[in-house]
């Protein structure tokens, strides 16, 4: 297969276009991007790839696929796997059309250099916005079903007997008159000459029998030996190791610094400016770096920014909650009458934090320049990003760009952003010739983020004289993720994000007669991007808590309040209602235990949430069960779901609990986990997953849950202290109640 | 050159008496699985056994390491999954994206060989180290499951 030709030259003009435009730089880089309006491969998608498979002596059929001698059959990958599962799912899909046997199916990432080549025959790779399945199920399941064509028509010209009379069933095909079998390894190469089918009909739902079971990760056993090698575990011959200083303050540049006082220290090798606001020292090894690093006298010229604090953020949104102008994201009636005609009326402002990613592997990227070839070994959410950052930032063609995907130690939307792979890049192209591995310390990955963005929120609701919701506007004022990450995708000056939930297509409670969602954008000069959950997270816990203060405002249960004004979204009040079966809500429960309920549709799926809390009278919380609800449409491993409904608990609750970046001279305060906390195991509640698939469409799983978790705690507080806690984390809050 | 007892074999590491254990079990020794997490002993991604006893080799210097015996994630078990909670891990699927689990399986082996039988509150004490993906749930089952089946 590796002798065929690479077709698409033409193309790849048309992908260079686009990166000069910084399309794929930055817009495509970014973790929640959009479809870039590339064809979406079918089952007709050409390309050729040479990888570890097909060095095995493994051949293609089709594209999807690589079969290898003895049978095994490995899927190829074109989105990134940060823990989320979806090399399993989606290898899942492939094998099930393939009817491949389980038990003998492995995966493999496709090099976003062959996926260029290509003419992006793989789709997009970028990995975000919990689209790795949904966003691909089509177009790998098609490339399955035809590798099972092909495999089936060379095994029947073996034979010499029509297609119809054979069958095929965990990598065997049958002649079914003559009971003849054939291993997939033995029609391999024959099946790789074919042509690949472009009318291929995909399986139903009754049919799958590798989709929908909770079969085991392909990626667990090399992740408990500590064999699995992260990007920052690489080790290359004559490699080098850099750590690098960024200005402290955002917009800030280098004013000056010392090399010579470092340069004699051990294993230093050079000193450098990595470009306006970025130093690197490069040594042997990282340590060395680090060291002379934290030695290296540098002074920065922090610029106008230094004067920035949390204060002042806060005042600058706070002017943004009654602002005249804002950017209108839903619409409905008229809520100013409305408003003015309400009998009672419930108001409430909230308010959230910066929040980092702080995945568990800091930033990491090992990159080569000889002098024509930019290599890099990265953990991205985007191969294709990557590839367009470290061909842009070493001033090549993507032609002579390699990227060499490996898992990363988390993502979580910040490996999305390719500001690490730029980076790289600009070091490797002053050392010529030898691989420098660039890891940021913690310290510059805690203070160096793409945060979450700081927002308030004001919510007014009107209720009629029965107590009916009758008018609703809810105010975002704060920061945009777009502006800051991808200016070009917004929409006449307005972030169509900042609405996540509160929009047309996903706001749950469009029975409400007037209804208006508005932002007045307060942007501030510290970085934001896509955290996962994103901005259904704040959004969710604003509206949900709210929701909570409006049914007490009107002497309604919660659950009916709620369930009364989904009608258009039926598929959301299933899943409240599975919630609230599983969690007994129509049984009181024991003294001293309270509940809160809340639900979200995002990323395509419909979630809900069960908590029970107590509080002690001094103000102790321990959350004693939770219960969450995803319909997801179709459920592609159940078992995984479960895991990241799990994993979307622990996400959703450090910054309930303890997380948030603050803001000093400019700058982050919080430099590591010591002042940056996160949940560990002793905070964690137990967490029932309750999966409902409804079927019929494929919803995202990775991002959901996150924002039903804290609004559940939230409102279950309230119950048991008749506190509404309205800014985060709960750690400036005091709980104790008589 | 400093001698140092890693996987029950001495290595001569040509590196500063200061230096980090877990740096010099990275790039001087080459053992990979231990890792880098925060640097300051707060998130446990770099824990080792040193004589029995779990460590964070972030904290812990290569002078300070003198003749005691260090175990990491890669001589934990002989061929890397048949400890008893590696099985356990296994069973429950317990990673994520995986890069904190090197210092949740050493975290719960130490734990296992100092109380066979833990409680959750044995767990929640002893299982301090940081996972952002959240398989703090799968982590206390996979403990319970090991003690069953045996991990001392």
């Amino acid at each position: 297969m590796s002798g065929r030709g690479v077709r698409g030259a033409g193309h790849m003009e048309q992908i260079s276009v686009v990166a000069r435009r910084g399309f794929l730089g930055s817009a495509a880089a970014v973790a929640g991007a959009f479809s870039l309006g590339w064809t979406i491969p079918g089952a007709q998608a050409q390309g050729v790839a040479n990888s570890a498979a097909t060095a095995a002596g493994g051949v293609e059929v089709g594209i999807w696929a690589v079969v290898m001698p003895d049978d095994t059959v490995v899927v190829r990958i074109a989105r990134s796997e940060m823990g989320q599962g979806t090399l399993t799912g989606l290898a899942q899909l492939v094998a099930d059309e393939m009817d491949a046997d389980w038990a003998m199916v492995r995966a493999e990432y496709i090099s976003p250099e062959a996926n260029l080549a290509s003419k992006r025959a793989w789709g997009d790779m970028s990995t975000g916005g919990s689209r790795g399945i949904r966003g691909s199920v089509e177009y790998v399941r098609k490339g399955g079903a035809a590798a099972r064509a092909m495999l089936i028509q060379a095994a029947a010209a073996q034979w010499g007997v029509p297609v119809g009379e054979c069958a095929a069933s965990e990598s065997v095909i049958t002649h079914r008159p003559s009971g003849r079998t054939l291993r997939y390894g033995q029609v391999a190469a024959a099946a790789a000459k074919l042509p690949v089918p472009t009318d291929v009909t995909v399986k139903t739902p009754a049919e799958w029998k590798i989709v929908g079971r909770g079969v085991k990760r392909l990626d667990t056993v090399e992740k408990l030996s500590g064999k699995l090698v992260f990007a920052i575990d690489l080790q290359l011959p004559g490699m080098l190791n850099a750590s690098i200083a960024q200005c402290p303050v955002f917009g800030g540049k280098i004013g000056s610094f010392d090399a010579a006082k470092v340069m004699g220290m051990p294993g230093v090798r050079h000193v450098l400016k990595v470009d306006d606001s970025t130093i690197a020292v490069v040594a042997d090894k990282w340590w060395q770096a680090q060291t002379a690093l934290k030695a290296l006298p540098i002074v920065w010229n922090e610029g106008a920014n230094a004067n920035v604090s949390s204060a002042s953020i806060a005042k600058h949104l706070e002017g943004g909650l009654d602002a005249k102008e804002a950017f209108v994201g839903l619409k409905q009636g008229d809520v100013t009458a409305a408003m003015a005609g309400a009998v009672k009326k419930v108001e409430a402002v909230y308010g959230t934090p910066f929040l980092n990613h702080a995945t568990m592997e800091p930033m990491t990227c090992t990159a080569k320049w000889d002098g024509t070839t930019i290599e890099v070994w990265v953990s991205s959410q985007n191969g294709d990003a990557s590839l367009a950052a470290a061909g842009e930032a070493a001033g090549v063609p993507l032609a002579q760009v390699k990227v060499n995907k490996h898992h990363l130690g988390g993502g979580f939307g910040r490996r999305g952003h390719q500001d690490y792979v730029r980076q790289a890049v600009m070091i490797a192209k002053q050392v010529p010739g030898r691989p420098v591995k660039m890891i940021w310390s913690r310290e510059e990955d805690m203070q160096h983020g793409l945060y979450r963005p700081i927002t308030m929120a004001k919510l007014q609701a009107g209720l009629d004289a029965q107590g009916n919701l009758v008018a609703l506007h809810g105010r975002i004022s704060g920061q945009s993720i777009l502006a800051y990450i991808a200016p070009a995708r917004m929409a006449g000056g307005m972030d169509p994000v900042q609405f996540q939930g509160w929009n047309k297509e996903e706001f749950g409670y469009q029975a409400i007669p007037n209804l208006l969602m508005d932002h007045a954008m307060r942007n501030t000069h510290v970085p934001v991007g896509f955290w996962r959950g994103v901005n259904h997270n704040q959004n969710s816990i604003y509206m949900e808590c709210f929701f909570d203060e409006v049914a007490h405002a009107a002497g309604r249960d919660p659950l009916a309040f709620r369930l009364g004004l989904m009608g258009q979204m039926p598929k959301l009040a299933a899943v409240l209602r599975a919630a609230a079966e599983k969690a007994e809500y129509a049984k009181p429960l024991p003294a001293g235990v309270f509940r809160g309920i809340c639900a979200n549709y995002g990323f395509g799926s419909y979630t809900a949430a069960v908590a029970e809390v107590s509080v002690s009278k001094a103000g102790e919380l321990k959350i004693l069960r939770i219960v969450a609800a995803i319909d997801c449409g179709h459920a592609v491993n159940p078992d995984q779901i479960a895991a990241q409904v799990e994993g979307s608990f622990v996400y959703g609750l450090s910054p309930l609990f303890t997380s948030e970046n603050t803001v000093e001279k400019g700058r982050i305060v919080e430099g590591n986990f010591d002042t940056y906390e996160v949940m560990k195991l002793d905070q964690m509640p137990k967490v029932e997953t309750v999966v409902v698939p409804s079927g019929g469409f494929w919803g995202g799983v990775g991002e959901p849950t996150i924002a039903v978790a804290a609004p559940a705690v939230l409102n279950a507080i309230f119950a048991a202290t008749g506190k509404r806690i309205r800014t985060l984390p709960l750690k400036h809050h005091d709980l104790s109640h008589a | 050159m400093i001698k140092l007892n890693v996987n029950g074999r001495v290595h001569d590491v040509d590196a500063p008496a200061d230096t980090p254990l877990l740096w010099v079990l990275r790039e001087w020794v080459g053992l990979a699985g231990t890792k880098y997490g925060c640097g300051v002993s707060v998130c446990g991604a770099c824990a080792v056994h040193m004589d029995g006893e779990i460590t964070r080799s972030c904290g812990i210097m290569l002078g300070e390491v003198k003749d005691a015996k260090i175990v990491t994630i890669e001589g934990l078990s002989a061929d890397g999954l048949s400890h008893p909670v590696q099985k356990a891990w296994l069973a429950h699927e317990v990673p994520q994206c995986g890069y904190c689990q090197s210092g949740q399986i050493m975290a719960a082996a130490a734990l296992l060989k100092g109380t066979p039988k833990p409680s959750d509150a044995d767990i929640d004490a002893a299982m301090t180290n940081i996972c952002r993906c959240g398989t703090y749930q799968r982590v206390r089952a996979a403990i319970h499951t090991a003690a069953k089946t045996g991990a001392a």
